[in-house]
């Protein structure tokens, strides 16, 4: 495959579609997204679609002036799929953003954001 | 070659530090050219004896070629390895490999940046890292770094052990403590824990106090073989262990967020030394924040993982304390000018020449210096002891 991963998966998140990668070679998932597999140096990474749920590994509220946005939440999450990713809680308050919290993905303007899997007010 | 067989083949000669605090009108050069500087002197050497060259600087990534041409050198050994902030530890090994190979015969590693006082102030260099070190799945989110990223390893600690923030204030007024005995301390007023607890949140569960100074600052330390140190007019600091591990760039690659890679850089350079953390008089760790401290305890063998909360207690690792730790004030109170590594590194030197002052502890024979780069990603270890403990 002669392209950019990065830019692939960037156009699909454009697209509103949310791909990560899985190594056909040794069966782990990978993300950020990358031409080998870091687990086995592999080169038969596919695209697959997560099912999009995962749990909260760890949090913070950036505490940030109203000007400047105001408290943010920036979480870590761990997929079903076994990867993690940086991103964000919405739909909750950031102070209410807590460890082992239960998420699903959606994509908004070409990022990867979470809200709470049972629809908002966890 | 074993590195076993190179423990203790290279000394610490000459260590210096130059305009810790606030220096307004200096240059990252010029600060470092006058601990450069004042370290060949301590070492009993003349500049055109350095044959040797190590530095590294956050906003120049060629950063060896304007130090050698302002010094006035021509190294036959040169390492510009940038890890961050343990970068400095980390030019350790190979500068004793280069040493012990008859490469060069003494070898200056020298840091100096203006971060406080400098017109390129902290954002500006901030933004021209994102365009020069793109991190495309962390930045579109915002995390204020590398705060936020120590605070998400601080909130799993506090998730997985029951580590508390008020352990995590126990070690800045431990630092601080350390720090009212240091007249180069930066901060000397008084800290309480509830000061730390009541100070301005900055990303949960760190507060303002729970982060490192920003400082202007320099230092410099000459290495040689131990052989010719023993010539020199300083008591000899022997290097007996010194190992770099890197598993990540990211926070969100780091595997186990309450692990850090000083698990294999500390067991290496135990290993090396042929010591346990038993033998250790007193620890320089890389205080950036003050879940640092609690992590490398663990990670290094202090004491169990998941545990360090409770070590740091109640003035453990202050003044008086049973472990004394950043003994200078760490990060947290002494001086932090970007990159922390190599004033850990000084510190362990002068507390094993008797040089410390007030802050001195008594009979310290033995000492290990810890440099941590990016966000908890690059790890350094160094044990640096005397003759006595050779
Ligand atoms: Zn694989």
């Amino acid at each position: 495959m002669n392209e950019s991963v990065l830019a692939w998966h960037q156009a699909r998140l454009q697209e509103g579609k949310f791909f990560i990668q899985r190594c056909s070679a040794c069966a782990h998932h990978v993300y950020f997204p990358r031409a080998f597999c870091p687990h086995c140096g592999g080169d038969a990474l596919e695209w697959t679609t997560p099912a999009g749920t995962g749990t909260v590994y760890a949090a913070t509220t950036v505490r940030r002036k109203p000007t400047e946005g105001g408290d943010l939440n920036v979480s870590l999450i761990d997929l079903d799929e076994g990867v993690r990713l940086m991103s964000r809680i919405d739909g909750i308050a950031a102070d209410d953003v807590h460890i082992g919290l239960r998420v699903r993905a959606k994509v908004v303007d070409g990022l990867v954001l979470f809200a709470p899997a049972d629809g908002g007010s966890a | 070659m074993n590195t076993r067989t190179l423990r203790g083949s290279c000394a610490i000669a000459g260590v210096a530090t130059f305009g810790c605090g606030e220096t307004p009108g200096f240059t990252d050069l010029e600060l470092l050219a006058h601990a450069a500087h004042a370290a060949v002197v301590d070492a009993g050497l003349q500049m055109t004896d350095i044959d040797g060259l190590c530095t590294a600087s956050v906003s120049s990534p060629m950063w060896a070629m304007p130090v050698i041409e302002y010094l006035g050198l021509n190294p036959r050994y040169i390492d510009g390895t940038m890890l961050g902030g343990s970068s400095f530890i980390a030019h350790l090994l190979p500068a004793i490999q280069a040493l012990e190979a008859g490469r060069c015969r003494h070898v200056l590693v020298c840091y100096g940046s203006a971060q406080r006082s400098g017109t390129f102030g902290r954002s500006a260099s901030a933004g021209a890292r994102r365009l020069l070190d793109p991190q495309p799945y962390e930045h579109p989110y915002e995390p204020m770094l590398p705060p936020s990223a120590y605070a998400l390893a601080a909130s799993r600690h506090m998730y997985e052990f029951g580590t508390t923030r008020a352990q995590m204030a126990d070690v800045a007024v431990a630092a601080r403590a350390w720090a009212r005995l240091n007249p180069e301390a930066f901060v000397r007023d008084p800290l309480t824990r509830d000061d730390v607890l009541r100070s301005r949140m900055v990303s949960d569960p760190l507060s303002v106090r729970d982060c490192c100074l920003v400082t202007d600052g320099a230092g410099a330390f000459v290495l040689t073989r131990a052989d010719r140190a023993r010539d020199l007019p300083n008591r000899p600091v022997y290097v007996l262990g010194n190992s770099t591990a890197v598993w990540n760039r990211q926070i969100s690659s780091m595997h186990d967020l309450t692990v850090t890679a000083a698990q294999q850089s500390g067991a290496d350079t135990f290993a090396m030394a042929g010591f346990t953390p038993r033998d250790i008089d007193v620890v320089q760790l890389y205080d950036a924040f003050t879940i640092n401290t609690i992590l490398f305890l663990e990670d290094l063998g202090f004491c169990a993982k998941g545990e360090g909360g409770a070590f740091v207690s109640d003035g453990r690792i202050a003044p008086g304390g049973a472990l004394p730790v950043n003994t200078n004030g760490g990060g947290l109170s002494c001086v932090h000018p970007g990159m922390y590594g190599i004033f850990a590194l000084i510190e362990a030197v002068r507390q094993l020449r008797g040089e410390a002052g007030e802050r001195q502890v008594p009979g310290a024979l033995t000492a290990l210096a810890h440099g941590n780069g990016g966000t908890l990603s690059s790890q350094s270890t160094a044990i640096l002891a005397t003759a006595d403990a050779l």
